[in-house]
């Protein structure tokens, strides 16, 4: 039975993460901060200047445990990397149906059918809880015109249309964005999505959680023994995780954005949480990214329904289940491959 | 096949033998796509082999112990290891260590007895009887190696040779087997048996009929 199991964020500027039997240490000025046994972890995410002892990243990589860097603002940097799995018939067929235009259009198209019908449950919902009648009104006409879209994607075969179509529902959706915000809307405006930087809070509170969710799908693939560079929807680019941007794109709506609206809803997150850079850049503060973090560490516990698997899983599970479901495809023992549509 | 020279890609592990008797699914699960899940059960397993995984000798009451020993055929393209073989006088004796109770199993009745064939060619001395040690009742169980399980080692192995060589993935059973299978989450059964299901969910990604909080009838 595949577990959810921890990940360990370290977040101490100045830690030092190491072995000690089996279990890790991390330490910093000589003190323990924490000890957990290295069954208990599914990887390690260290943030800026966080030192890894060369036997817990040998240890890691030889289980297949991931240890992962990102910079002080929470941006990817570096992976450790154990040797290549073994699977090759399955990465065999996973370039092959790369090649294939019309393989490539159909996994592309259920992905993104997956993302817009979660995009419509997000908005449905916060429709239905609005109190003011032309508020939620414009949120239902966003749930309509997605349908649309959807409509016209049902249609598509053209992996170019099915990337506009892609971008077409992405707009529209963020168009109607700021309307599911509740709380302290001025400061929490979208205004589009920005990603290279951020320059407003919702735009760095979503790109870190884009973040997150990108490792997460990037070890899923691993784990099955998929290549996370040759994707689908994505265009193949030197250094550019394809099939784990794949995987996160019907993930985004049920579990980064609904995160972030509840985030800020709940007033769990403020405008305090945030820093500005000179320039405009914008990006979480370290007090900021922890609360981030523990709210998303929580929210991966939470069981939802697979209708593939016709049984509740743990949210941290899905990009696993998902990217199983795609290798079965991919080996030919499933004609299709299925999103996971939250409900 | 000439005798003694099976090509490198045919040589089949002891191993698989048991795997393929026991699902054929599971076998090219784990022999060609190279799935490793770990649940209860192989845990267990691998606990109980971390205890004799060691290769060495000793002797105990007399009889020479041999851990760790790896086995092959040319004639038959097999290679393994044997968890234990013991020496009664100059007759190997193999003993396969196995987690769970006292069960007869034919699986593991086949995976000795290959490795009972290995050693006749290896040392050249008859080897007519092993034991599966069974862990959780720390009981022995005597395996007779007779003629017909001899032959069914055989035909078994041409099979899994087929089915290796032909690199395909055999349709999941989805049966009594699967709930105990180590593989259940990689091989997903029911998913993969129930064709239908899978293209109704498809077309539930495509549907824009309901909206939420109506019910279809």
């Amino acid at each position: 039975m595949l577990e959810l199991l921890n990940t360990l964020y370290v977040t101490t500027p100045g830690a030092y993460v190491r072995l000690d039997h089996e279990t890790v240490r991390v330490e910093a000025d000589g003190a323990k901060l924490l000890q957990v046994p290295v069954l208990h972890l599914r990887g390690i995410v260290c943030f800026g200047n966080v030192m890894v002892s060369p036997a817990v990243m040998q240890r890691f990589a030889q289980d297949r445990r991931s240890v992962v860097f990102l910079d002080d603002r929470g941006r990817f940097a570096a992976r450790v990397q154990g040797p290549t799995a073994g699977n090759v018939l399955l990465r065999w067929e996973q370039y092959e149906a790369a090649r294939s235009l019309a393989r490539s259009a159909a996994i592309a198209r259920a992905i993104v059918g997956g993302k817009i019908q979660n995009a419509r449950f997000l908005l449905q919902r916060a429709a239905r809880e609005t109190p003011d009648s032309a508020e939620s009104k414009t949120l239902r006409d966003c749930v309509a015109d997605l349908a649309g879209i959807l409509e016209r994607l049902k249609a598509a075969s053209e992996i170019n249309v099915i990337r506009g179509l892609e971008g077409e529902a992405a707009r529209r959706y963020f168009g109607s964005w700021d309307l599911m915000i509740k709380r302290d809307r001025q400061a929490f405006a979208l205004q589009g999505r920005q990603r290279r930087p951020p320059t407003n809070p919702m735009n760095a509170l979503l790109s870190f959680l884009y973040t997150l969710l990108t490792g997460e799908c990037i070890a899923a693939a691993e784990g099955v023994g998929l290549d996370p560079q040759i994707g689908y929807l994505h265009e193949l680019r030197p250094g550019r995780p394809a099939l784990a941007l794949d995987l996160v794109e019907e993930l985004r709506p049920s579990v980064a954005d609904r995160l972030a609206i509840a985030l800020i809803n709940l007033r769990q997150a403020t405008s305090d949480d945030f820093v500005t850079r000179p320039g405009g850049a914008i990006h979480l503060s370290d007090a900021g990214r922890k609360k981030v973090i523990v709210a998303y560490e929580r929210r991966k516990q939470e069981q939802v329904y697979h209708p593939v698997l016709d049984r509740k899983v743990p949210i941290g599970l899905i990009p696993h289940v998902q990217a199983r479901l795609l290798a079965r495809h991919l080996r030919g023992d499933l004609d299709h491959y299925v999103p996971w549509l939250y409900r | 096949m000439v005798t003694g020279a099976v090509p490198d890609e045919y040589w089949v592990p002891i191993s698989a033998l048991q795997h393929y008797s026991y699902c054929p699914r599971q076998c090219a699960l784990i022999h060609l796509e190279q799935t490793f899940d770990e649940n209860l059960y192989t845990l267990r397993g691998r606990a109980v082999h971390e205890r004799v995984d060691v290769p060495g000798v000793a002797v105990e009451a007399g009889v020479r112990i041999e851990r760790g020993l790896v086995l092959w055929s040319d004639r038959l393209g097999l290679v393994g290891k044997a968890d234990v073989v013991e020496f009664h006088g100059e007759v190997p004796y193999p003993v396969e260590y196995k987690h769970g109770s006292r069960r007869a199993s034919e699986h593991d009745d086949l995976q000795l007895c290959a490795q009972a064939l290995c050693l006749e060619e290896m040392l050249g001395v008859p080897v007519p009887r092993g034991a599966i040690y069974h862990h959780s009742s720390r009981h022995r169980r005597e395996v007779v190696f007779t003629p017909e399980l001899r032959e069914r080692v055989t035909v078994v192995l041409q099979e899994v040779r087929a089915l290796l060589s032909a690199r395909l993935l055999p349709p999941a059973v989805n049966d009594t087997r699967c709930p105990r299978c180590s593989l259940i989450d990689s091989c997903l059964p029911r998913p993969v048996q129930d064709r239908r299901r899978i293209e109704d969910l498809l077309q539930e990604v495509f549907n824009t009929g309901l909206e939420e909080g109506e019910t279809s009838a």
